[in-house]
């Protein structure tokens, strides 16, 4: 097991990454030179790719996750330390570098743990059987009497030890992942399962941690981009001399309709950038927003996606006794993150490398390859921390501007958007409309379900959404459009006897669309349980105990009776007929992810003002099954975070924009939740340690939407179809009611 | 032409030197001064994540001049406390777990830490009062006001 090939500590010493290790003073050490050693392995199938123990016993480890804000860096961090047996502080965390980590998917989707977090637990179970094999031969002991403390094995009887850094330090395992490699017993755990308090969160709170918006390297100037007035259109000519004079102007970058500053401080980059005069084609290629809708609705169909078909759905219904329908949609959405995107770039001897908080360093990697023409064995992508990562935002696109620009000046180049280039230029969480029928019988029993959802086309590809300075400068780009998996919980979790769910793919959407927190499953879950609270209204049932009638699964009943208990549910039939000028109601929501993993129920508490139109939400009852749980107060932080986050996106966010761009371009026009109008939060987390571990962030922003919906319901009697809700809005429904 | 400008910050006296004398102060302290709490949001006094103390008072150190500060005694994240001797605040925030990706945390805790010199045991809806002009996109709202009460009781 045991080789001499190159060591990956004597390797990291010469490169330029980024070493995350908990027990080092500043946190954050970083290097820049380039390294003549070997390639360290990146493939998935190898431990090597995964693990390295140094002859300290000090245990690295390469994650192609990347820590988003979510606390995965700890919780792997768990992981390793749990299945080799080590100190947590023995771990040091590697994240997101493409010459040096797996590429085990972009962090997203919650997955981070469910699938990557399984790869690292089978390297270091791989690692760990290795280990004691070795150690075996070492102190003649079979392998089956050893036992592992603090990364020291000796046989369970006692005598001679031998530590990990005896064993392997400084060399390569040089083996396989073994899918067959034991794993601990989730009884006898000691990490796996702890609240372990998050490394990274110490450093954030006296401003010692480096988020990429204060990473340096030798040399580097600052770049702005300056961005066209309308989105499409074209650059006719630029005025150098109006930024004559601007101190530390180093370079105007022009390549097609790509423009942008470089200068030697960052204020210089955004005075030259202010100062610039350019004159741009005139360009009106947006729809009205007044009649979004309409246009959504008269978009080409390149294709319809099945989602599920049972029966038929469709004579179902037109011989149902009683049929009910209803048309959803929902805004379209920014990312909104704190920190307005940014990168750094350098071009050295031909090759890039490009430090960003990519959620998907190594897809990065490949899209600047392809924009530069270059090899991706030329293109380097390291991740450095950003402000929070919902998906994808700006970040992409942030580096492709700092490497057009380092290109451009030939020097290191870092660019910070501004909040206009972020709320105007990221991509957006496209808009998205919902058709829903269904059909009852004569004793209310639900016959037929028939939704058709009409989202943009995605799939197939290479799944990188467009960089946007690529497409300004003419370079190489994949046009495709990619929403991500935006179809699932198309389909529903209940056991009507005729269901058809279809999605109309269409050929365009307004903006570049991209994924945003549970994408598809957020705006999927709040038509299909907003609909069944209106069927349960339709036939009085009690939308709980309607729920469960139609549910074959144990897990997600067994939740559901939990959320009851845990809300103090008590039966309700009909909207109550509230007086007074604030109306209360509460309404309840379930979901099982992807209809194949964490399950979710919620029960909202909202307060509905007649008059205003104001919703206030008061209270969530959130009850999660996410499987083994790997550190149950991250799980909380989740969730507490997945409501209010997905609150402010339900009662308050919307995009606007005239014929040629965005106009929502700050926090005045695109409101957020502020601290006055929060929630209180109650979670109830259902552990399971010998199950897999589910994701269990993107879940619970799934629920929210309808469980408000349906609460306004229960308060004032009106159905709220459309995202946001505003006040004009339920002032509308209460009028009309 | 380049100016050199006097500093009071965290409690020491520096130098800047600035092409523009109009710049805001958050890019002396974060690109001159290398201070990292003090972070870039919005450039529009919106979100407060560049919240610094100005004569004890919380500023929204993007959209103040140099020129502006003259003497005047600037506190950021850094001078509140240390790694090795945190503010209660500091403390209470890690001790609450009061950060998802903490980007915002540094101006949560400058405004918190002006809000509680003036405030003694404020109420909860004070607490959410005093940081309504405070965003945060991750959704840590309860647990940064937890820790707000947990440092107000110290």
């Amino acid at each position: 097991m045991l080789s001499n090939k190159p060591n990956r500590r004597d390797f990291l010493k010469g490169t330029g990454i980024l070493i995350v290790g908990f027990s080092l003073p500043s946190f954050l050490r970083t290097a820049h030179a380039q390294s003549a050693a070997a390639p360290k392995t990146v493939a998935l199938d190898e431990v090597d790719a995964f693990l390295a123990i140094d002859p300290s016993g000090r245990v690295t480890l390469y994650s192609g996750k990347v820590e988003l804000g979510t606390g995965v860096r700890t919780a792997l961090t768990q992981i390793v330390a749990e299945e080799l047996d080590v100190p947590l502080a023995r771990v040091d965390v590697i994240e997101g570098d493409t010459a040096l980590t797996p590429a085990q998917g972009p962090t997203w989707g919650s997955l981070s743990i469910q699938v990557g977090g399984i790869q690292i637990r089978q390297a270091a179970a791989t690692a760990r059987q290795a280990l004691l094999q070795d150690a075996a031969k070492r102190l003649d002991v079979p392998a089956a009497d050893l036992v592992v403390e603090q990364g020291t094995v000796r046989a369970r009887s006692g005598g001679k030890q031998v530590t990990y850094g005896e064993l392997i330090g400084g060399k390569n395992f040089s083996l396989k992942l073994d899918k067959q490699a034991p794993l601990k017993d989730p009884a006898t755990y000691k990490i796996v399962g702890q609240s372990v308090p998050r490394y990274d969160i110490p450093p954030k709170m006296t401003g010692q941690f480096t988020y990429i918006h204060d990473f340096k390297v030798p040399g580097m100037l600052h770049g702005c981009v300056v961005r066209p007035p309308a989105m499409g259109a074209s650059l006719q000519s630029v005025d150098e001399s109006s930024v004559r004079g601007v101190p530390g102007l180093v370079k105007v970058v022009r390549e097609g309709n790509f423009l942008g500053v470089v200068a030697e401080s960052e204020w210089g980059a955004m005075q030259a950038a202010q100062k610039l005069k350019a004159s741009w084609s005139k360009w009106e290629g947006l729809p009205e927003q007044s009649k979004l809708w309409e246009y959504v609705r008269a978009t080409k169909i390149n294709k319809d996606d099945v989602s599920s078909n049972v029966g038929d759905a469709e004579q179902a219904l037109a011989q149902a006794a009683k049929r009910v329908s209803a048309t959803y949609n929902w805004a379209i959405h920014t990312h909104g993150s704190m920190g307005p995107s940014c990168a750094v770039a350098e071009f050295k001897e031909g090759k890039l490398t490009c430090w960003s908080a990519s959620q998907a360093t190594h897809n990065l990697r490949l899209q600047l390859a392809a924009m530069f023409s270059l090899p991706n064995s030329d293109v380097r992508v390291i991740y450095v921390d950003g402000s929070g990562c919902y998906g994808r935002n700006g970040h992409e696109d942030a580096a492709a501007d700092a490497a057009l620009l380092a290109r451009g000046v030939g020097r290191p180049v870092r660019v910070q958007w501004t909040r206009a280039d972020e709320h105007g230029w990221d991509p957006k969480g496209p808009p998205t409309l919902m058709d829903l029928q269904a059909g009852l019988d004569a004793s209310g029993n639900v016959v037929a379900w028939y939704s058709q959802l009409y989202i943009p086309e995605g799939g197939g590809g290479t799944g990188s959404v467009k960089l946007v300075a690529a497409e300004l400068a003419g370079l190489p780009f994949d046009k495709g459009m990619y929403p991500g998996n935006i179809i699932n919980n198309s389909a529903i979790p209940y056991t009507f006897p005729n269901v058809r769910t279809v999605a109309h793919r269409l050929a365009e959407t307004p903006f570049r669309p991209s994924w945003i927190r549970a994408p598809g499953r957020m705006q999927n879950t709040f038509c299909n349980e907003a609909f069944v609270d209106e069927l349960a209204a339709a036939t009085g049932a009690d939308p709980l105990e309607f729920r469960l009638r139609y549910l074959n699964d144990a897990r997600g009943t067994e939740l559901l009776k939990r959320l009851a208990r845990l809300a103090q549910w008590q039966g309700r039939t009909a909207a109550k007929p509230a007086s007074g000028e604030v109306a209360t109601g509460r309404g309840v929501t379930y979901v099982k992810y992807e209809l194949a993993r964490t399950y979710v129920g919620a029960v909202a508490d909202v307060e509905v003002n007649r008059k205003s139109g104001e919703v206030r939400v008061k209270h969530f009852a959130v009850v999660q099954d996410c499987g083994q749980i790997i550190n149950p107060d991250g799980v909380r932080n989740q969730i507490e975070g997945s409501v209010i986050q997905t609150v402010s996106r339900t009662l308050k966010e919307e995009l606007t924009f005239d014929r040629s761009r965005v106009t929502s371009l700050d926090w005045d026009s695109y409101p957020i939740l502020t601290f006055p109008e929060i929630p209180e939060v109650d979670v109830d987390l259902i552990d399971r340690p010998t199950e897999k571990p589910w994701g269990a962030g993107e879940p619970p922003a799934a629920v929210v939407p309808s469980a408000i919906s349906n609460a306004v319901f229960d308060a004032v009697g009106v159905r709220l179809r459309s995202v946001p809700f505003t006040p004009a809005k339920v002032r509308a429904a209460l009028q009309s009611a | 032409m380049p100016k050199t400008i006097p500093l009071h910050v965290n409690g020491q006296p520096k130098r800047v030197t600035v092409d523009d004398p109009d710049m805001p102060l958050l890019y002396a302290l974060r690109d001159n001064l290398g201070l990292h709490g003090p972070r870039f949001g919005c450039g529009l006094g919106q979100c407060g994540s560049c919240t610094v103390h100005i004569d004890g008072k919380p500023v929204r150190s993007c959209v103040t001049p140099l020129s502006a500060v003259g003497k005047k005694k600037i506190v950021t994240l850094e001078g509140l406390g240390s790694p090795e001797k945190l503010h209660a605040l500091q403390q209470a925030f890690i001790t609450e777990q009061a950060a998802q990706c903490g980007y915002c945390i540094s101006g949560m805790i400058m405004e918190a830490a002006a809000f509680l010199a003036r405030t003694k045991n404020p109420s909860e809806a004070q607490i959410k009062q005093a940081l309504a002009h405070n965003l945060c996109r991750c959704g840590t709202h309860l647990r940064i006001v937890r820790a707000v009460k947990r440092a107000a009781a110290v």
